[in-house]
């Protein structure tokens, strides 16, 4: 029987120095969105080396999952790259709030044999290729657009995603506000009842699916196109500039809208106004309980917020993403004091 | 020792007993979770054609039929293959070979289904896409070979399931025909059968067990997600066409349950897993009824048709 008094103390005292730690170290456990996975996953090993009795762990299991997580209160806070309804906050058990952590641009990206020029497009252009209104790629809809380029008489072909994706979102709700017949007949969600083409799992089964089929157009991030060097058109904005997608452009998108901004930051900056933005544009939000239970976490949580919005916002290029304008961060801030954190 | 035996035997019972419960607590899970969508649709949600998100109009007809037929066309390609494999391997092949063929058709088993995805998109998809542009005109304007060629759609995703199933029809038939009673051959040669009649015989002798082999192969082509939705197209629509982009309910379900936002959209998409286990579980019965009938006419049981049956369910 020594034995088992040996295994007890064991256990005690494992059970002991477990509980100890977790006195000292503070986990917080967050799910949704896969799009900013790379930024948010870099931040919180940053955060981590700054404070290392901090540790938040996120998993990027979409943003659907994320709200429905964040809703049942399984995790402490969510990630969405598309803002809640109205009725999904009206579900959640306490006032949710929203805040915009970095921004993210969707690119049309395409394979037409014998053509090496980067390709300009507008909304409604793009519309009626995704509606399959536009079906040749010497349509004079789009040999308008592009003058000088020699575009062959080859069929087009719709890439779009088939999973469910906050980059849909962001590529329809564009398709949707300068098309009203996009608006009409398709709608925007993160999934959609696409009227043509064929579906790719993922930015790489679209990517593939482009890069194999002769005559095709799709959708990725911009991120995942300038990190694979894949062929990106430009887009022309509301002021009439053809823009393509960059740093720069993403955030002039941001700051344009940032006079505008509503008080709980659920906003559209696709098709925004002002020079230089790029229309295809979106912010990723993470979202907090204005009241949560844990007034421990909600502390950290508030402080680890502080510190990306302004010292994280470096990592964005690096990634991929462009960062916040300084508009947008100041309104942020002052939100951010209305979390009870104790 | 009788209450050891009776322990024993109640212990082994209970594990047996644990396998039914949760078969049952699947089907009463997914029933459960998909309510909201069994309750607007009805049975209207097996013969609908749209799935719209956005107006939350969801039925699951092109998803059943895509998933039927490509399983089925994976069979009608793979059959064949798989039990060439099989006759090969366990009758004809000389012995120094038997070892390295049983180890390559298990290693395509070993090969995660994300890789015959991508290899399907880069290498199959291509070679289906420039078929079909050398298709004659004349069979283009059958509905079976209509369609703009994109390379990705049923054919793709017929031919990469086939290669997937082929291993497993191929290992079990090949069992079967090793546990053939040596009599049984014997008796055949010593009637004067040919090399070819012998393993004639030895095929019927052993058809209960290689339905088996054919029915696990089924079962398998049903449910694989992966490289499936990477090239079959992902478009819900009811087409003939080999050519035409289609889908299937396991590929909708791996697209679409991450992003489903609302309620009704995610109990639309579990009703669909409910549909594809009832439809596995129909399909497995049938096949058993199948076995057990030929067993009853002939009276000629094989010795590994059960285990086999057992596998294939």
């Amino acid at each position: 029987m020594r034995w088992q008094h040996g295994a007890l103390a064991a256990l005690g005292c494992a059970v002991a120095l477990t509980s100890g730690l977790a006195a000292q170290n503070m986990q917080i456990n967050g799910a949704g969105a896969t799009f900013p996975y790379p930024i948010y996953s870099k931040w919180f090993a940053e955060y981590n080396k700054l404070h290392p009795n901090v540790q938040i762990n996120y998993q990027s299991i979409g943003s659907g999952g994320g709200i429905r997580q964040v809703t049942n209160q399984t995790v402490f806070f969510g990630a969405t790259d598309g803002p809640m309804t109205d009725e999904q906050l009206k579900a959640a058990p306490s006032k949710i709030l929203h805040f915009p952590t970095v921004l993210g641009a969707v690119v049309p990206v395409y394979n037409v044999p014998n053509v090496t020029v980067e390709l300009k497009f507008t909304g409604a252009v793009l519309a009626d290729i995704f509606l399959g209104k536009i079906t040749k790629w010497n349509d004079p809809a789009l040999a308008k657009l592009n003058p000088g380029v020699t575009l062959p008489a080859t069929n087009l072909t719709v890439v779009h995603r088939s999973d469910g994706s906050g980059t849909t979102f962001i590529w329809v709700d564009y398709l949707s506000k300068t098309s009203p017949e996009w608006q009409k007949k398709v709608g925007v969600a993160t999934s959609v009842n696409w009227p043509a083409g064929i579906g790719g799992k993922g930015n790489e089964g679209v990517s593939g699916l482009v890069s194999q089929t002769p005559g095709s157009i799709g959708y990725v991030e911009l991120i995942y196109a300038s990190q694979n060097s894949i062929k990106y058109g430009s887009v022309q904005n509301q002021t009439g500039e053809f823009v393509r997608a960059s740093e720069q452009s993403v955030t002039a998108a941001a700051a344009s809208t940032a006079a505008k901004m509503p008080a709980d930051f659920r906003v559209s900056i696709t098709n925004a106004e002002g020079k230089g933005a790029y229309p295809i544009s979106s912010f990723t939000w993470l979202l907090l309980y204005e009241d949560p239970k844990d007034k421990a976490q909600a502390k950290v949580m508030v402080e680890f917020l502080r510190w990306a919005l302004t010292d994280g916002q470096k990592f964005a290029g690096q990634l991929g993403y462009a960062p916040l304008p300084a508009s947008v961060v100041k309104l942020e801030m002052t939100v951010l004091q209305q979390i009870k954190a104790s | 020792m009788r209450s050891r035996e009776l322990g024993f035997r109640l212990w082994t019972g209970a594990f047996a007993l644990v396998l039914v419960l949760i078969v049952a607590a699947i089907r009463v899970e997914l029933t459960r979770q998909s309510m909201l969508s069994i309750q607007k649709f009805g049975l209207n949600f097996w013969a609908t054609r749209t799935w719209d998100p956005v107006t939350g109009e969801f039925g699951a007809l092109p998803f059943i039929w895509g998933t039927l037929y490509s399983s089925v066309l994976a069979l009608a390609i793979a059959t064949p293959v798989a039990l060439g494999i099989a006759v090969f391997v366990s009758e004809l092949c000389p012995a120094r070979l038997q070892q390295p063929l049983i180890f390559l058709t298990e290693l395509l088993a070993a090969i995660p289904s994300i890789v015959y995805g991508l290899w399907g998109i880069f290498v199959l998809v291509p070679v289906v896409r420039s078929l079909q542009t050398s298709t004659p005109e004349v069979l283009q304007q059958f509905p079976l070979f209509s369609g703009p060629p994109l390379g990705v759609g049923m054919l793709s995703a017929g031919l990469i399931l086939a290669i997937m199933v082929i291993p497993f029809t191929s290992s079990v038939a090949r069992e079967v025909l090793k546990s053939v009673p040596i009599a049984q051959r014997e008796g055949a040669y010593a009637l004067g059968a040919t090399r070819f009649e012998g393993i004639r015989a030895a095929l019927f002798y052993a058809r209960t067990g290689i339905i088996g082999a054919i029915m696990l192969g089924f079962g398998r082509a049903l449910g694989e997600t992966m490289a499936v939705t990477m090239v079959i197209g992902n478009t819900p629509r009811v087409s003939v066409s080999l050519f035409a982009p289609q889908y299937t309910m396991a590929a909708v379900l791996a697209n679409e349950f991450t992003e489903a936002d609302t309620d009704l959209y995610l109990n639309a998409l579990i009703e669909i897993g409910l549909l594809l286990f009832i439809i596995t579980l129909v399909i497995n019965v049938l096949s058993r009824l199948l076995i057990w009938s030929m067993d009853r006419s002939n009276k000629v049981v094989t010795p590994a048709a059960e285990p086999l049956a057992e596998a294939a369910a």
